[in-house]
């Protein structure tokens, strides 16, 4: 593998800790990502020396406050392969990202009737948003459904698509592990004269992006998956829909002039960033963004193809049809998100088991319950792996899992 | 795990009584938890302001099929204003082990589905029964 991973661990302080005398085998990075201590050294460096607000005071710090911030947003909109910072706007997180779009050029652009499309794995992220506008002003929802393979099933996306306004849809599964391949869905989607909002919260983490190559419209990411902080996030955009948008949030920021009789709105990106930013956050994220880089995505992507197919192999070699694995089977279709299920044992018995061993997996419906409706089954664990996970860690699952196996068995 | 999962917990999972639907219920409700959707129905027969008879069905984890057995033993033969006045921490004393706050919902939701089929229960003495019974 091409991660020294020993070397990354020592970089995460709650990895060196143990729980019950067990070391802490973390396996929910698709829920949420650990940091780094440069992260952590950053956010503290800022506001131990150079903490002001941003945009507003003239006096030093506030200056430095802001060029920090300002360049936080430049890493961001490198690493995600967008040219101009003016089309990168932080949010709280990609929900409010999605939410945005809804809000803001749903409202704008789409009338009752009209068809947004959204895909049975999307993350209730990008469900709800578009049900409430569904509420509002009736648009209807498509789905387009998953294969046996939990695949997107394409077969009829010509007819799904056909008069549809928007299509909505997640870069990779955080229940699947599957990876969607985005440009010919977005070029379907132009032909059919949709534009495309891509959720890339569960690929940016884990594989080079280039938004511009998928010739997308939206782009919605959030920090905390992939290293940074929490209580940041920010949605990509065009140009030219983020300037005939109206804004999201009024407040300070986000306006040019205000009057008795009225405002005007501020330049992009300000234009939608109302109040005061995740400041501290934003220089968070641009550290964990340096972090990444320094490894290399091409390398962190080959490190955990590699590990998912170790992973996948040593779950099918000691449990054989004993365990549902839901995903792809193919590496090359799919992430280190892996979700699973003894038929006879509930998930939540399943991590509690782990738990007792130091090992940490997420189980429920994963924030997708029309997924689960068509898996037709409640809730599954789902171990999820990044950078610092090794075979050490699968091991560890496989043999807590052993365990809990054999609790449960009836 | 012990702590949780103690002999007499599994037991109730692995075999937990009043298992099953019951006929001609007079009150029924299926509650669901959030947190892990899991879903149980949990039916009633009362007889003279006694609940005669109580079923559930639905999966779920150990620690929410125990306390569906365990809370059904408990009310089967009590009149309903007793079982009315059941309260979490009751459950939680008839559990006998220690929950922690995540997975108390697992816990609480055969409470929470019992409370819901007695309110229906008592909406439908108020009102006048509608055509058949309420399932
Ligand atoms: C695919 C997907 N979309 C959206 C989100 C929402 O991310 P956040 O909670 O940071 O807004 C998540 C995170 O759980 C996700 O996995």
């Amino acid at each position: 593998m091409s991660l020294d991973v020993a070397r990354i661990q020592a970089d995460f302080p709650i990895l060196t800790e143990t729980r019950n005398g067990n070391r802490l085998v973390y396996l929910d990075s698709a829920s949420s990502a650990q940091k780094p201590v440069s992260v952590m050294a950053a956010m503290d460096e800022l506001m131990t020396h150079s903490y002001a607000n941003v945009h507003r005071g003239v006096y030093a710090i506030a200056e430095e406050a802001t060029a920090r911030f300002e360049a936080a947003r430049r890493s961001v909109a490198t690493f995600i392969g967008a040219g101009d910072t003016a089309e990168l706007v932080f949010t709280r997180n990609a929900t409010e990202a999605i939410n945005l779009v809804a809000y803001s050029w749903g409202r704008a652009n789409l009338h009752a009737g009209d068809v947004v499309v959204l895909t049975e794995m999307e993350h209730h992220a990008n469900i709800v948003p578009w049900h409430m506008l569904a509420a509002e002003i009736g648009i209807e929802l498509r789905w387009i459904p998953i294969d046996d393979e939990y695949r997107l099933d394409l077969s009829s996306l010509g007819q799904l698509l056909d008069g549809a306004a928007l299509l909505a849809v997640t870069a990779m599964s955080n229940v699947l592990g599957t990876v969607n391949d985005i440009p010919p869905l977005v070029a379907a989607a132009r032909a059919a004269g949709a534009a495309v909002l891509v959720d890339a919260s569960q690929a940016a983490p884990h594989m080079s992006i280039d938004v511009q190559a998928w010739g997308a419209d939206f782009v919605a990411i959030t920090a905390h998956k992939m290293l940074g902080p929490s209580g940041i996030g920010a949605l990509w955009a065009r140009r030219e829909l983020l300037e005939a948008m109206p804004p999201f949030l009024g407040g300070g920021e986000m306006i040019r002039d205000v009057r008795k009789d009225g405002f005007t709105t501020n330049e992009l990106p300000w234009k939608f960033e109302a109040g005061t930013p995740a400041i501290t956050e934003a220089v968070g994220w641009g550290a964990a963004i340096d972090y990444l880089e320094a490894l290399g995505m091409d390398a962190v992507h080959e490190h955990e193809q590699a590990l998912t197919s170790y992973a996948l192999a040593a779950l099918a070699d000691r449990f054989g049809d004993g365990l549902t694995v839901y995903g792809p089977r193919s590496v090359d279709l799919r992430g280190g998100v892996i979700s699973f299920l003894f038929p006879e044992i509930h998930a939540h018995d399943v991590s509690q088991v782990l738990d007792e061993e130091g090992i940490c997996v997420r189980a429920g419906h994963h924030c997708a319950k029309p997924l689960m409706k068509v898996l037709q089954i409640p809730a599954t664990s789902r171990a999820s792996l990044y950078v610092y996970n090794n075979e050490a860690d699968v091991d560890a699952l496989v043999e807590g899992l052993s365990k809990a196996e054999k609790f449960f068995s009836i | 795990m012990d702590d949780l999962y103690r002999d007499y917990i599994l037991e109730h999972y692995r075999r937990p009584h009043n298992f099953g639907v019951i006929d001609e219920p007079t009150a029924s409700f299926e509650g669901s938890n959030p947190l892990c959707g899991d879903r149980i129905t949990v039916q009633l027969g009362i007889t003279d302001g006694v609940v005669e008879r109580v079923g559930f069905t639905g999966r779920g984890c150990a620690i929410s099929q125990a306390s569906a057995s365990l809370l059904t033993d408990e009310i089967k033969g009590k009149p309903v204003a007793d079982v009315a006045a059941l309260r979490a921490d009751d459950l939680l004393d008839l559990l006998g082990i220690d929950i922690s706050p995540a997975r108390l919902k697992c816990a609480m939701l055969s409470h929470e589905t019992l409370q819901k089929a007695l309110a229906e229960t008592d909406a439908a003495s108020a009102t006048p029964a509608p055509e058949g019974s309420p399932a």
